[in-house]
């Protein structure tokens, strides 16, 4: 099972946590700091795969940005690779060519999107046709949402007029 | 594309990061954090679309790092919200929180109406909340519901995918939720399913409940294979489930993943369709130019891997696999090779392939030399697995030559490998020896004291090889610099054996003691008592006495016998005393004796660290997590952790033998301040290794020199050792494990809280934390390992007493190193009562066994839950229980005198709330509080305290209560709190109290005797 993502810039700036096992606040600081230590120093032709404190953590560098989850030690490295890869291009489709920029303003987006995609630490959906749906299922009914409230602070306003 | 957002929170992330430096930052963050919590106070101006917003600050502001507060009120503004992006935020504010966060407690109920509610929107939040951060008492309230979801024909696809998973997470916090009749048929169905979103759901749920109990899902396993026939040739996949070109390759390893929980397929036909599958699997998997489909081919080509190995059937297609890992060892692609030397190495323990292995070597070797530390962790994990005696003699020449190169955080692995392969397939011992000191030589700080102990330990008993040693050591000491383990073994090693060397050119005492004296000022504390012995043997083998050499040597023993370390003053003393003795000294000072033959350390340390690293089969490891329900913890170990110190209590207890009947007025006391029972076997024919190595130096040479020169150090004032021996009581035994702390305080101390230490001792410490609802209770135990190694045949047993159902989930057999286990124990109140539950827990600890029975605290109070009453409730109450046996009164006397304003504390910790006013007299107490058991269901009770202010030693109570057993059993247990006088136990006047009477020996196998002991 994942136990945690992570996505983290280069400069070690942390973009997105997603935590499916329970850590402390404390915990989740130290995880952090150790990972970005182990990961961010790595070369670029090496594998996708670090060990670490008996867990694996499967990794991908995308221009800026490492997309990292941490899985047990028997759990396929391969197939948690490419949920990351599935995960980036559901991210790509979404935001149109998606670039860090997109990530940190609308980082309540990615995570709509990852829990679309990811769920108690296990992969959902493997369709991105059909997450992109549901997304802009969700993105609609906000949108419906924030115009009834328009509506209703209007009717206020106008009677307390 | 609806970017629109949320202005705010854009807003904010631009100012956060336009700060130019950390100082701005946080004055940025605590603004807005501010700004959040003043608006949640006045939440009547919140639009939900506010709300939200907030909600995503306070994420962000958690995300980079700063503490965020989620305060009680975003809680209540938040649980019940009604809007969707408030529920939505709700959703996401659960990101910032732990599963025990009293949120979620909170939230159950608004949680459970959105997942029976009928509107889809909500069901999926809901769904997806739990799935991600539900607890135990999410499990328990909401799998029922979760399940129907799951099962429904009316729900959406993207409803039943999420119970699946949300279902799979409640399961993982308590397997009970799902262990329902005709779960498994459900289940069974389920794989029928034609959405492949629902279906890759339900596969990983499946996975989870067949590794548990595979016998339960064995109707599974034809249409798992079913499943893998349709996605492998490819019928009716629909275009979207095809991840480039391949179908759904999630689903495939997920399918694969559970076959491998089946111990064997028995059915011929689904037999050789899976082996259709799995054939054309590896066959068919080529290299391709797209890193993803290479990806996702390879990742169903490594699992249908693990499942042939699983299988192990077929000869031919494990030659197959074989050829395929060898292929793969040697590719350029990372991962591939990662992957490849991971399989290989689990390969290597499922099937005897280890000739075919052998083969590769030199290729693996190669990847020992690998930029990238996962692949050389991989390749030293192999070839430690595949090493045996025909090719010890490279693979550990390979390592040694590794070590000087090889980085920092693999080098403690890295030696102790090579030390164990060479204990393991040592040709022959000289080579053994070799092997060790030139790993002390490059990796000195790697090599932990166990290494040097073991090499010791062989040198003795194997008297061919003492010259041998004696002289690689006095070559080491040549060289110019070296590790102070080096300077340790190399020591000891010429102190005992460097008169077997006295021919040949410079290693003549003089010369010997010289090279070592050099060493000494720059070596640490703990090895100047090991060089201080050294110079003693040295003494000791002069032969004839050298003067100028005596001389000197005393002199290094005066100057030392002011030391401030202990250890080495008492040896400086002994050793100055000892030497004037003459032709006794040879005595005194002879030759170690042979170690009794053991067991190396160093395996077993191994066997430790394996249970850590990838190097069991995945079958292995699922196996022993069936083990265990319990929760296990392990702390990481730092890479170049410093070994465990010398036990210095073990060495002065071995060698101080004049101040012996101290240590024995001090164990007995500690014998006589607990309240329990402390029993300790140990097996002292094979004490712990530290105390055979070093505490044997300082004095003890052929057994029966103790005596004599007992006396000879205390000039016949101090008993002998047998007059010491008389002074031990007959239960303590010499290395008994003793506890730290008083069990008896810290039991009444946990009477009155919920959380705290149960007990203590050097190896373990027993933490609890409970929580009590009306008659029921969990309580879980922290067994935590206080050291390095682990503690082995952990035992615990719950004898309760009549009145109390308890339920203990299983206890693991190990604790591994500075692990902490938790051990949930459900607990349900019958009836009122004062009897306590014991939990009998032993454990092992080297040869130590350690037995305890501790009285737990699940106390009638534990029970109670306060109520306040008013005058209008609590007279007529009072007058309607009218005399025994619901109304009972006692003069208590011997009462600890505490002022008034203590006592109602004392009853308010208790859980018995004081209701002031209702009693005119102000030296009078009332309280009242409901009981709660099954069998009295919620039960009001009544107290009164009449207190004389001239005399707080006594006191008049009255108690009552609509039951006549509670009413008595809740009087004698307010009367034990009240005359409980902790200090008793260990003043210096030692008079039983008797309130708490001290526990005698009992028989253990009788719960009903210990019991009436404890109480």
């Amino acid at each position: 099972m994942i136990h945690f993502v992570l996505l983290v810039s280069r400069q070690g700036k942390v973009r997105l946590t997603k935590w499916y096992s329970p850590y402390s606040q404390k915990e989740r600081t130290k995880v952090i700091r150790e990972l970005t230590g182990l990961i961010l120093t790595r070369g670029l032709k090496l594998c996708n795969f670090v060990e670490w404190r008996g867990y694996k953590v499967v990794y991908k560098r995308y221009a800026s940005l490492y997309f990292c989850m941490c899985i047990d030690q028997d759990d396929n490295e391969l197939e948690v690779l490419e949920i990351i890869h599935h995960y980036v291009e559901t991210l790509d489709r979404y935001f149109g060519s998606v670039c860090e920029l997109d990530l940190i303003f609308n980082f309540h987006k990615a995570y709509y999107i990852l829990d679309e995609l990811l769920l108690a630490g296990e992969l959902q959906e493997p369709s991105k046709k059909i997450v992109a749906r549901l997304i802009a299922g969700q993105d609609s009914l906000v949108e419906a949402a924030k115009e009834e409230a328009n509506s209703i602070s209007n009717i206020i306003a106008q009677a307390t007029k | 594309m609806a970017l629109s957002g949320m202005r705010g929170l854009s807003v904010f992330i631009s100012d956060i990061r336009n700060c130019q430096n950390k100082e701005q930052e946080r004055l940025r963050v605590d603004k807005e954090l501010g700004n959040v919590r003043t608006r949640f106070k006045n939440e009547k101006g919140l639009t939900p679309y506010e709300k939200k917003k907030y909600v995503w600050k306070m994420l962000y502001i958690y995300m980079l790092g700063y503490d965020v507060d989620f305060g009680h009120m975003e809680t209540v503004s938040l649980i019940s919200a009604p809007k969707y992006p408030e529920k939505q935020a709700r959703s996401y504010s659960t990101c910032m929180l732990n599963e025990n966060h009293d949120f979620l407690r909170l939230a159950i109920n608004t949680v459970r109406n959105d997942i029976i509610g009928r509107n889809e929107t909500f069901q999926c939040l809901a769904l997806t909340m739990v799935g991600n951060i539900g607890g135990r008492e999410f499990a328990e309230s909401l799998a029922p519901d979760v399940q129907k979801l799951l099962i429904s024909s009316s729900c959406r696809p993207l409803v039943r995918k999420k119970a699946a998973l949300c279902l799979l997470r409640l399961y993982r916090k308590n397997a009970d939720v799902v262990n329902v009749d005709g779960w498994a048929d459900r289940m069974t169905q389920l794989l029928d399913e034609r959405d492949l979103g629902v279906l890759t759901s339900s596969m990983s749920l499946l996975v989870a409940l067949v590794s548990n109990n595979h016998e339960a899902y064995w109707s599974c396993l034809p249409k798992c294979v079913k499943i893998l026939e349709r996605l492998a040739r490819n019928q009716d996949v629909p275009q979207e489930y095809t991840y480039y070109g391949i179908p759904s390759p999630w689903l495939q390893v997920k399918t694969m993943r559970a076959l491998q929980y089946f111990p064997v397929i028995e059915d011929p036909n689904t037999r050789r369709s899976l082996f259709e599958v799995l054939q054309r699997v590896l066959v068919g998997t080529d290299v391709v130019k797209n890193v993803n489909k290479n990806n996702a081919s390879h990742a169903v080509l490594f699992e249908a891997l693990s499942l042939v190995m699983h299988l192990d059937a077929e000869k031919e297609m494990m030659s197959q696999c074989v050829a395929l890992l060898g292929k793969f060892i040697a590719v350029r692609e990372p991962n591939i090779r990662y992957l490849g030397l991971e399989n290989m190495t689990r390969m290597l323990m499922v099937t005897d392939v280890q000739e075919i292995i052998k083969k590769h070597q030199a290729q693996i070797i190669t990847s020992l030399k690998d930029p990238d530390i996962s692949i050389r962790r991989r390749a030293l994990d192999l070839l430690y697995g595949m090493c045996d005696v025909s090719n010890a003699k490279d693979i550990v020449e390979e390592l040694l030559q590794y070590l000087s190169t090889s980085d920092f955080a693999m080098r403690e692995e890295l030696s102790l490998k090579a030390a164990i392969l060479a204990e393991k397939f040592a040709p022959d011992l000289s080579w053994y020896v070799d092997v060790i000191l030139q790993l002390i030589d490059k990796a000195g700080d790697f090599v932990s004291d166990d290494i040097w102990f073991r090499v010791v330990q062989f040198v003795t008993n194997n008297e061919d090889l003492q010259p041998y040693a004696a002289l690689k050591a006095r070559e080491y000491l040549d060289k110019p610099a070296i590790h102070e383990t080096m300077v340790k073994v190399s020591a000891y090693l010429l102190g005992e054996y460097s008169h077997l060397l006295a021919r040949r050119p410079g290693c003549s005492p003089k010369e010997i003691f010289i090279i070592i004296h050099e060493k000494l000022p720059t070596v640490s504390t703990p090895t100047i008592p090991i060089l201080l012995s050294t110079y003693a043997k040295i003494l000791m083998h002069t032969q004839p006495p050298d003067p100028e050499l005596q001389n000197q040597i005393l002199a290094i023993f005066q100057k030392y016998e002011s030391c401030i370390d202990a250890e080495i003053q008492q040896r400086a003393v002994e050793y100055f005393t000892l030497s004037r003795k003459g032709p006794a000294l040879a005595d005194i000072l002879a030759e170690m004796p042979k170690f009794p033959e053991r067991q190396s350390a160093l395996i077993k340390k191994a066997e430790d660290i394996e249970t850590d690293t990838a190097e069991q089969s995945a079958i292995k490891l699922r196996a022993q997590q069936q083990i265990s329900n319990a929760l296990v913890v392990t702390d990481y170990r730092p890479p170049n952790g410093t070994p465990p110190p010398v036990s210095s209590l073990n060495l002065v207890k071995v060698s101080s033998t004049s101040s012996n009947s101290d240590y024995n007025s001090v164990d007995q006391g500690a014998d006589h301040t607990n309240g329990t029972v402390s029993k300790s076997d140990s097996q002292t024919a094979s004490a712990d290794l530290l105390g055979d190595l070093l505490g044997p130096l300082a004095i003890e040479g052929p057994p029966g020199a103790a005596t004599s020169e007992q006396s000879v150090l205390s000039g016949g004032d101090v008993p002998s050792a047998a007059d010491a021996a008389a002074i031990v009581p007959v239960q303590d035994q010499p290395n008994s494990v003793q506890p730290i702390g008083n069990i008896a305080e810290r039991f009444h101390a946990l009477c009155l809280k919920d959380s705290g230490v149960l007990y203590e001792d050097p190896y373990i410490q027993i933490g609890i934390k409970a929580d009590w609802r009306a008659h029921q209770g969990r309580l879980v135990l922290f067994l935590g390992n206080k050291n390095t190694s682990p503690l082995v045949s952990v035992q615990a047993l719950i004898l309760p007493p009549l009145n109390l159902k308890m339920e203990l989930s299983l206890v693991p057999d190990t604790i591994p190193p500075r692990a902490q286990v938790q051990c949930p124990l459900e607990i349900i109140n019958l009836r009122p009562s004062r009897d306590v539950a014991v939990l009998d827990f032993s454990y092992k600890f080297g040869t130590n066994v350690v037995n305890n029975k501790l009285r737990l605290p699940a106390v009638i109070n534990k029970f109670l839950q306060p109520i306040q009453l008013s005058a209008e409730e609590f007279f007529p109450q009072w007058r309607s229980l009218s005399g025994p046996p619901l109304k009972l009164q006692e003069v208590v006397r011997g009462v600890r005198p505490l002022p008034l304003m203590e006592l109602a504390n004392l009853f308010n910790s208790c859980r018995v709330m004081v209701c002031p006013g209702l009693d005119p007299n102000p030296n009078n107490l009332v309280a009242s509080t409901t009981f709660y058991s099954e069998s009295t269901r919620a039960m009001l009770c009544l107290v009164r305290i009449e207190t004389d202010p001239a005399d707080r030693t006594q006191l008049r109570m009255t108690v009552a209560s609509g039951d006549p057993t509670l009413t008595f059993e809740l009087k004698e247990f307010i009367k034990e709190q009240l005359v409980y006088i902790p200090e008793a136990s260990h003043g210096p006047t030692q008079v039983p109290a008797p309130a708490v009477p001290q526990a005698p020996v009992i028989p253990p196998d009788d719960p009903a005797a210990i019991l009436a002991g404890l109480l």
